[in-house]
């Protein structure tokens, strides 16, 4: 549908025609990306939420997206010209987009707003963001039962809480299984640069890695992995044409049943201001299929029956004793961190040999 | 022992696409254009390159496409700055812009696909040699390519008359049109080379470093090319050093965080290609003789042919 007619619904919605007149006309989604939607990782993954959102929805809504938006000042700029087109409800969807959502959302009171990964709401402005972690624990214990050489290795991309809580999750439920297992992490400062994450790779197989995790988009690492005959998990989304023998599993961002329940909110008129940070139990982080030709059939199982129990919350990537690398006591036995402490996390736990970067 | 010997390995792999990127910059500029668009030739390159040999299945024919994809975007560039006379730093930086575009239109369909590399060379017995096998006798054809490049780039500007009139342009497109030179076409096939070699370049990058089409997958390694040409002071066997430079830093860099636990920021090592150019740039640059000895004196200057 053409720009002139977002004008007119801007129109109708001026003229205040009753609810029942409005349901008539397609709800408006917007969405922007930060990356590319060809990066096959975080901007790919959402906009297959926004093609669930087409195809559940059908001419129910409209869609419209901008793909490669910087952080800054161009994305209020995209963000308002959204708006003003005449959109319902506007996914910003990178945390560097803040400032420029909230700022739009003041101008536009009427328009709905939701950001992914941040913090700070409004009346019209929700935030979302998914448990990560919880994926990364089940990662974890396959690769402590796994590994040969004893080393796993992890290519991070920048120091920031989401990337921290993968790390831990990932070593300390490796730690439980395996009490000799080592983490050798590299930081390639980039979320998407596929020589570097593959040369990240390369460094951390040539010292003795067998199984490579990344927090970076591409698939460059895992296609490193498949080369050289060891395992890795794909990131953001299934990677498994990359690395047919190599990937154990990938850490799945699946933004589908979230976004189809907020716009189904707009169209029912119950949209509301929220926080949600739903994980493994929400759908929102899936497990792609496990590479049963891999992964031995006990250590398979184990997987399972963790990721269920994750489900099913009997289990908390998070739960005490916890300590961090100086050897203090985070998180006592019976105890599981605050999503406050989870959020704001900004140390290692006990076990890691590397400094974080400042 | 193994460490070392992969390092090696992984950094001449890492500096592959540097080479022949710069070698062919290093051509253009000599010829007395400045080309800024190297990155955006490079991905042009990646992408015909990758979407042919997924089409065809065969890496040959996406090599050359990568090549005559890079060739058809430069002469754009050609046009506008020799024909027309638009500015080449404007039109360098436009024909990067265009470059991340138009290749990401091209590769909508193939983001996603995976190719599993061209082959390595494998010679029985001497690719087998401890040490020395893995380093020199077991990477893709595309790495012998860049250094054959280098010699025969070398070759060209030092020891050919055609190589002679190349650099002759570019010192003085006047005195050369005086005599009688055909600037403009001289630079023209400049340029073409150029556009050869960073598509050549993005066939690397997409068909043997990592194998596959991703939007921007070149991540700035147009702009190190650059970078290098500079830090080499345009002469073709100091781009080779150079590249080997900067691909040992960035190993340095991985390596150095995982393995050595050296608390440096990594940061650092990201910016110490463009630290060392603008080092080479000022140590250059204080002295009007190094000056004249080093860059083609026409560089980026528009020629108007008269009479």
């Amino acid at each position: 549908m053409t720009r002139s007619l977002w004008g007119v619904g801007a129109l109708a919605l001026a003229a205040g025609l009753s609810a029942q007149a409005m349901a008539q006309d397609p709800v408006k989604v917007g969405f922007i990306y930060v990356g590319p939607i060809g990066d096959y990782g975080w901007s790919y993954q959402h906009d297959q939420g926004r093609l669930a959102l087409e195809e559940h929805f059908g001419d129910a809504v409209e869609t419209v997206y901008v793909e490669n938006v910087a952080e800054g000042a161009d994305a209020e700029r995209v963000i308002r010209q959204l708006a003003a087109g005449g959109a319902d409800i506007i996914f910003t969807t990178s945390f560097g987009f803040m400032n420029a959502t909230v700022n739009v959302a003041q101008q536009f009171p009427d328009v709905k707003f939701e950001h992914a990964t941040g913090y700070i709401r409004a009346d019209n402005l929700s935030t979302y963001a998914a448990r990560f972690y919880e994926g990364r624990m089940v990662a974890g214990h396959i690769a402590g039962r796994m590994t040969k050489t004893n080393v796993l290795g992890y290519i991070a991309s920048f120091p920031i809480p989401e990337v921290i809580q993968g790390i831990n999750a990932f070593m300390l439920e490796a730690q439980k299984v395996n009490p000799d297992v080592q983490l050798k992490i590299i930081w390639a400062n980039t979320w998407y640069d596929p020589g570097k994450e593959a040369d990240a790779a390369r460094a951390l197989i040539d010292q003795g890695a067998d199984i490579i995790s990344q927090h970076t988009d591409s698939p460059a690492p895992l296609q490193v992995a498949e080369e050289r005959g060891v395992h890795g998990f794909g990131q953001a989304s299934d990677m498994v044409q990359f690395a047919p023998n190599a990937q154990l599993t990938a850490l799945v961002d699946n933004w589908d049943q979230y976004y189809i329940d907020r716009v189904q909110a707009v169209i029912d008129g119950t949209w509301q201001s929220q926080d949600t940070w739903g994980g493994m139990a929400a759908g929102m982080v899936e497990l792609a299929p496990f590479n049963a030709e891999a992964i031995p059939a006990d250590v398979l199982a184990e997987a399972e029956a963790l990721a269920a129990r994750i489900r099913a919350g009997e289990v908390h990537p998070f739960a005490g004793p916890i300590y961090n690398q100086a050897g203090e006591l985070v998180v006592g036995e019976g105890e599981v961190l605050t999503d406050e402490q989870i959020l704001t996390m900004d140390w290692y736990v006990q076990g890691i040999d590397d400094r974080l970067p400042n | 022992m193994d460490v070392v010997v992969q390092i090696i390995v992984t950094t001449i792999l890492a500096s592959t696409p540097l080479i022949l990127a710069a070698t062919g910059e290093l051509v253009v500029e000599r010829s007395g254009v400045l080309n800024l668009g190297v990155e955006g030739m490079m991905l042009i390159g990646a992408v015909c390159a990758f979407v042919v040999t997924m089409e065809t299945g065969s890496g040959t024919l996406g090599v050359f496409a990568g090549m005559i994809g890079g060739v058809v975007i430069s002469l754009v560039f050609a046009v506008l700055t020799l024909v027309t006379l638009a500015n080449q730093v404007a039109t360098g930086l436009a024909l990067t812009i265009f470059g991340i575009g138009c290749s990401a239109l091209i590769g909508v369909n193939h983001v996603g696909r995976a190719y599993s590399g061209l082959p390595k060379l494998d010679i029985p017995g001497i690719s087998d040699i401890p040490v020395l096998g893995p380093i020199l006798f077991r990477h893709d054809p595309l790495v012998y390519v860049g250094v054959a490049m280098v010699a025969a780039v070398w070759w060209f500007l030092y020891r050919t008359k055609a190589g002679l009139v190349l650099r002759a342009v570019g010192e003085s497109h006047d005195a050369a049109h005086a005599i009688g030179y055909p600037v403009v076409a001289i630079r023209f096939a400049a340029v073409a080379f150029g556009g050869a070699m960073s598509g050549l370049a993005g066939a690397h990058l997409s068909l043997a470093y990592t194998p596959m089409w991703q939007e921007q997958m070149s991540a700035g390694r147009g702009w190190i090319a650059l970078a290098l040409v500079v830090f080499a002071t345009w002469r073709p066997w100091r781009v080779l050093l150079g590249a080997y430079v900067f691909g040992a830093m960035r190993m340095l860099e991985l390596h150095g965080q995982s393995a050595l636990s050296l608390n440096i920021p990594s940061q650092l090592f990201t910016m110490l290609p463009y630290v060392a150019t603008i080092v080479v740039l000022v140590i250059i640059s204080r002295d009007a003789m190094r000056v004249r000895a080093s860059a083609p004196a026409c560089l980026g200057q528009p020629f108007h042919p008269r009479g």
